[in-house]
């Protein structure tokens, strides 16, 4: 079994939600990358979206937008990345999913990345302008890699992508929460529930809900209906702020991960 | 080449090139647009509109002009100039973006979106926005609206929107970006009209589709001014729409070339250019795959070329389709060069084309020698140069001692 899916397995017989925070390679730079996996792991993160930077994010609102703009200027690329998990591998097992834009996994040639990735630790990838209509040129390599491609959904999306995504789909499903580019909002979208409800006809994947999620009240309001809250924005901002004062971010981003983590998994008790 | 070469397979894709590379909540809108187009494609109505506009609104044919004076100088073959410049609104933009909106108002989407580099594009979605009356928001890069002061002010005066872009290099690429973050957030009531043949499906082929009458009118106009097919039809590329427009009527004549002509930017040396054919690899930008110039990380590299109108990092999938199959044949011209065609076929034919066409221009003063006398060239003069006329004047006064 996966180490996706063994922690879904294994949160599925605590009835908890998984909590997923997202961080930027790089950002500020990749040794205290690698400090903050080690300190979002400790403070309660059950699997970690680690975003691969592109110069193009066209999905992505400002938050996002800046961190990768910090992570192409610290020197990131993907090689150094592949060697950022291996190092995290060597004290960590808990999965690590890839999100970045598809061109830069293109160029580095999909049968050498699936290898490489497979090789560094990485357990799945997020790939927000690859569906699965245009992926057939990935399956072969990360399937039999052991990589998990991970589709998305949105509020838009028709029974019959959602049946796509339900079968292409491999450790979970990714719910876009709303129409629009990530970041953190003040509440969350009324139809929320709804969609997730809908979804569940056609997918029995974990149905995990990112973007827009920024306090604990959200995330414990997801966790109830959902099996994963990701958070991205809300946690790169703190990192963003903590480089704008001179410090380390792994302090506070690892006692907002705490706080988000608690929140999600103590949602469905009490 | 056969018909079915000739358009791409249902996913949108020429060859390894195309398809369709976006977020999951836009991909129900582009099947919703998909299916839109593909009725229209076949409704004799909406050709009958979207003629009589072209023909009453817009002033087609455009003219195809013996550059008598041109050809002299050159002392090759008679060059022929598709007079795209003559359109209303200044382009052949306006083509593409009178069918797009006529569909947007088929399908009741009330507020219209569009990404622009020199403006054209952005004039000529508003021009035909104020014509049906829907709400228009163009975005249009930080740098861009500096550079193309007028067009802003043209776009605001016929009722849109324009919002500066300040990501990234703050050029067309950004406003694309920009553009697309909208559409993914205002999906349900918006409609993405694109500028050129890139995007993800079906808007390379939608809008090759409606600026085909470039190429269909001049195919025609040069058999009957001289009896003959052209040995070549040569148009500027920036995403490469006006070229794809001019050469698809022609794709079927194998013993015509097919000519486009890239900006070379400071020289393909320096690496500021903007020539993603001759000096991209292929990748995925903007919903296609098609070249695109990035760094050996896969990083999007900043296009440079004195025509904000072609300075883009990418292209249009069937561009990459054509070159590769060897159809079609792709050049580059510097800065330098384009301001010179800019300025000669102002004196000679008393036509200021765009700096984007001079590009064109200026590869033809280059190899209209090679031809034979009697043989006859194409040059799609896509854009009138009005708009560019203060930046070549302050390029002029830089390079003075140059």
């Amino acid at each position: 079994m996966s180490r996706i899916a063994e922690t879904f397995t294994k949160l599925k017989e605590e009835d908890s939600a998984a909590f997923m925070p997202y961080l930027v390679a790089g950002d500020p730079d990749l040794a205290t990358t690698l400090e903050l996996l080690k300190g979002v792991s400790a403070a309660g993160a059950d699997l970690i979206e680690l975003g691969v930077p592109f110069s193009d994010p066209m999905a992505d609102g400002p938050t996002n937008q800046l961190a990768a703009e910090r992570a192409l200027k610290s020197g990131t690329t993907m090689p150094k990345i592949l060697d950022l998990v291996k190092e995290f591998r060597k004290t960590s097992q808990t999965p690590i999913m890839l999100m970045g834009y598809y061109n830069p996994f293109f160029h580095y040639g999909l049968d050498k990345f699936c290898k490489d990735a497979a090789e560094a630790g990485v357990d799945g990838l997020i790939i927000p302008d690859l569906q699965p209509d245009d992926a057939g040129e990935l399956k072969p390599h990360a399937i039999p890699n052991g990589i998990d491609p991970v589709y998305l959904i949105a509020p838009t999306s028709t029974p019959e992508r959602l049946a796509l995504v339900a079968k292409e789909s491999r450790g979970f499903v990714y719910a876009v929460s709303l129409t629009g580019v990530t970041g953190a909002r003040s509440k969350l979208p009324p139809e929320l529930n709804d969609f997730i409800d809908t979804a569940r006809i056609s997918i029995d994947l974990p149905l995990c809900v990112g973007f827009g999620i920024g306090d604990p009240t959200m995330a414990r309001e997801v966790a109830k209906f959902a099996d994963g809250v990701i958070v991205g924005s809300a946690v790169v901002k703190r990192i963003a702020q903590a480089a704008e004062e001179g410090k380390s971010p792994v302090e506070s981003v690892s006692v907002f991960v705490r706080e988000m983590a608690d929140a999600t998994h103590n949602a469905r008790k009490g | 080449m056969s018909e079915e070469k000739m358009n791409p397979d249902a996913g949108g894709h020429y060859g390894i090139f195309g398809g369709r590379y976006v977020p999951e909540v836009l991909v129900p809108a582009i099947d919703e647009l998909t299916r839109a187009f593909d009725h229209a494609r076949t409704d004799d109505a909406f050709w009958q509109e979207f003629r009589g506009l072209l023909r009453d609104y817009v002033g087609r044919p455009s003219p195809l002009t013996f550059a008598r004076r041109l050809t002299e100088y050159c002392g090759g073959a008679k060059i022929y100039l598709k007079r795209e410049d003559c359109n209303h609104s200044g382009s052949h933009k306006i083509n593409n973006t009178i069918g797009q909106i006529l569909l947007a108002k088929r399908m009741g989407k009330p507020r219209v979106i569009a990404e622009t580099g020199a403006g054209m594009h952005g004039v000529a979605t508003a021009t035909a926005c104020a014509l049906f009356n829907l709400k228009c928001i163009v975005y249009m890069g930080a740098v861009d609206v500096q550079r193309q002061k007028a067009n802003v002010f043209r776009m605001k005066l016929m009722g849109a929107e324009v919002r500066p872009v300040e990501s990234g290099t703050r050029t067309l690429k950004d406003a694309m970006n920009e553009a697309l973050r909208d559409w993914a957030t205002n999906v349900r009531d918006t409609f993405y009209c694109i500028g050129t043949v890139a995007g993800p499906h079906p808007y390379p082929v939608m809008v090759r589709t409606f600026q085909e009458v470039i190429g269909r009118e001049a195919r025609q106009q040069v058999l009957e001014a001289t009896g003959k097919l052209p040995a070549a039809v040569i148009a500027c590329i920036g995403g490469g729409s006006n070229a794809m427009g001019v050469f698809h009527a022609f794709v079927p004549d194998k013993g015509v070339q097919l000519i486009g002509v890239e900006a070379a930017g400071c020289g393909i040396e320096t690496g500021k250019h903007a020539a993603s054919l001759g000096h991209g690899a292929p990748g995925v930008l903007h919903g296609s795959k098609s070249y695109v110039l990035m760094d050996e990380h896969g990083q999007i590299q900043e296009a440079h070329s004195i025509s904000a109108g072609l300075d883009y990092p990418g292209v249009g999938p069937e561009h990459s389709y054509l070159k590769d199959t060897g159809r079609a044949q792709y050049f580059s011209v510097t800065d330098a060069e384009a301001v010179d065609a800019f300025q000669l076929l102002s004196r000679l034919e008393g036509i200021i084309p765009a700096l984007e066409s001079s590009h064109a221009v200026a590869h033809t003063l280059k190899v209209a020698k090679n031809y034979a006398k009697d043989d006859v060239i194409v040059l799609n003069v896509s854009g009138r140069g009005d708009k560019d006329a203060e930046q070549v004047q302050d390029w002029l006064n830089a390079h003075a001692d140059a």
